[in-house]
């Protein structure tokens, strides 16, 4: 009797808790870490990636445009790029519903859908189910980074509970706090998204588990802005520009650098 | 007999309109507004079947409303002429359409530019500098071939708005006295008095 109150989400303990939602949030807090930086003339999303594995085939990951995903980071429509953490599983029925919503707001709109909204219509639909009775809420937490011309550049967490929120800087998964607090200290509001960048990569090596960066541990995106076209721009970086990066910044494996001075 | 017209401006658009509410051969009414504030940005001018337009302009206008509630900022007049037309198309395609013809004008706050939109009951959409609807297109479009400018001043844009009105109450069988000119622009939506 002592798992009276777990059992279904949409029952309060005595103490007024949601455990079930409280316990998805847990489930996140030991998922791969991601994290968004939101600079002014762009933004970043850098990703953990857990399961890693010679044998696991990522070669499909597409270069950018509309659709295209990699592990953890996905397009959600051409002005929103999204890091999930969490199940999978979920992240990807998410991520399905979303792009919907993007395509069924071009469809009434002619227009690309601005963030804010799109954030709404998922956090509707975790809220949901944290009220109706579904099996289990959505164990998932997602940044979404995107551009609209009503408020330019913007990020926003949302969490299974359905609440979402904007941010600067913000990092979701495991060790969320030590990269947050790292953020807060090195944040600058008029950053460049050269700096964002260097300053995902500090966090990210300091947060994951393994000593040195490299393609098959670390995913990578940015959005920015033709200036031409004044269109938003998604890209999800291939491995091998991954590695690139981390080379440029000094972070790459120690493996390239002894083959390259023998 | 229903007339209309939209001129875009440097920075702003010009909507004018007749006032005329009639049925058959009778004149009901000489004060009538046909150029509705959708929103702080945004003015639609209706024509056509007249009980049509007052039900459709105002399912609109309560719409965008209803978007504005929700998400604090208003329609961008680009996707609110949009979703008109998407009504319109999807009306068209219902037992009883609306018979409304429509000029939709707005300034995007978020982009700083004005909009004109020209819309009829088929649900055609196209962005126009200038457009107009009823009997006056057929004497004025040349004009405003002739004599707009996309980057007149307001005073400017009301001058050549004046040929047009004239130009239609010289030549078009029936007198229209009375006009309900607005503007939209930066600082939003208000009505002008010319002498016509």
């Amino acid at each position: 009797m002592t798992r009276r109150y777990d059992s279904r989400t949409t029952i309060f303990s005595p103490e007024g808790r949601l455990y079930q939602i409280e316990y998805a949030m847990e489930a996140i807090s030991h998922a791969g870490t991601v994290l968004g930086i939101l600079a002014k003339d762009g933004i970043v999303l850098a990703a953990e990636k857990k399961v890693t594995g010679k044998l696991l085939d990522l070669s499909v990951t597409k270069e950018v445009g509309y659709g295209g995903n990699g592990e953890k980071i996905f397009m959600l429509n051409s002005n929103v790029v999204a890091g999930v953490a969490g199940l999978t599983a979920d992240a990807n029925s998410l991520v399905n519903y979303a792009r919907t919503a993007a395509q069924r707001h071009l469809f009434s709109y002619n227009e690309d859908i601005p963030v804010e909204q799109l954030t709404q219509q998922l956090c509707d639909m975790k809220q949901g189910y944290t009220q109706f009775g579904g099996l289990r809420p959505f164990g998932v937490s997602i940044l979404y980074a995107g551009y609209d011309p009503h408020y330019q550049f913007q990020l926003y967490h949302s969490d299974p509970s359905g609440n979402y929120s904007g941010w600067k800087a913000t990092c979701i998964g495991a060790n969320n706090g030590t990269a947050q607090s790292l953020l807060k200290q090195e944040y600058k509001d008029d950053i460049s998204l050269d700096d964002a960048i260097a300053l995902a990569i500090k966090v990210m090596s300091k947060t994951m588990d393994s000593t040195t960066l490299s393609s098959d541990k670390l995913e990578f995106a940015t959005l920015t802005i033709n200036p031409v076209t004044r269109q938003p721009r998604g890209k999800i970086y291939r491995p091998s520009d991954v590695d690139a990066l981390l080379e440029k910044q000094g972070l790459a494996k120690k493996e390239d650098t002894e083959m390259k001075s023998a | 007999m229903e007339v209309q017209f939209g001129i875009v401006g440097k920075g702003y658009v010009i909507m004018a309109s007749d006032t005329n509410a009639g049925r058959s051969i009778v004149k009901m009414k000489t004060d009538e507004d046909k150029i509705k504030a959708l929103s702080p940005h945004l003015l639609m001018a209706a024509s056509g079947e007249p009980g049509d337009t007052v039900q459709f302009s105002e399912f609109i206008e309560r719409n965008l409303r209803l978007h504005h509630i929700r998400y604090t900022h208003p329609m961008r007049p680009q996707s609110a002429a949009s979703w008109i037309r998407r009504a319109l198309a999807d009306s068209l395609r219902s037992r009883k359409p609306y018979s409304v013809n429509l000029l939709v004008g707005g300034y995007d706050a978020s982009t700083d530019s004005p909009h004109l939109y020209w819309l009829d009951y088929l649900g055609t959409l196209v962005e126009v500098p200038f457009a107009a609807h009823g009997y006056g297109a057929y004497f004025c479009l040349s004009l405003l071939d002739r004599y707009h400018n996309p980057e007149a001043n307001l005073e400017e844009g009301l001058e050549t708005l004046k040929r047009c009105v004239r130009e239609v109450q010289k030549r078009l069988i029936v007198g229209l006295p009375d006009w309900k000119i607005k503007v939209v622009d930066k600082d939003g939506v208000r009505e002008i008095n010319l002498d016509l």
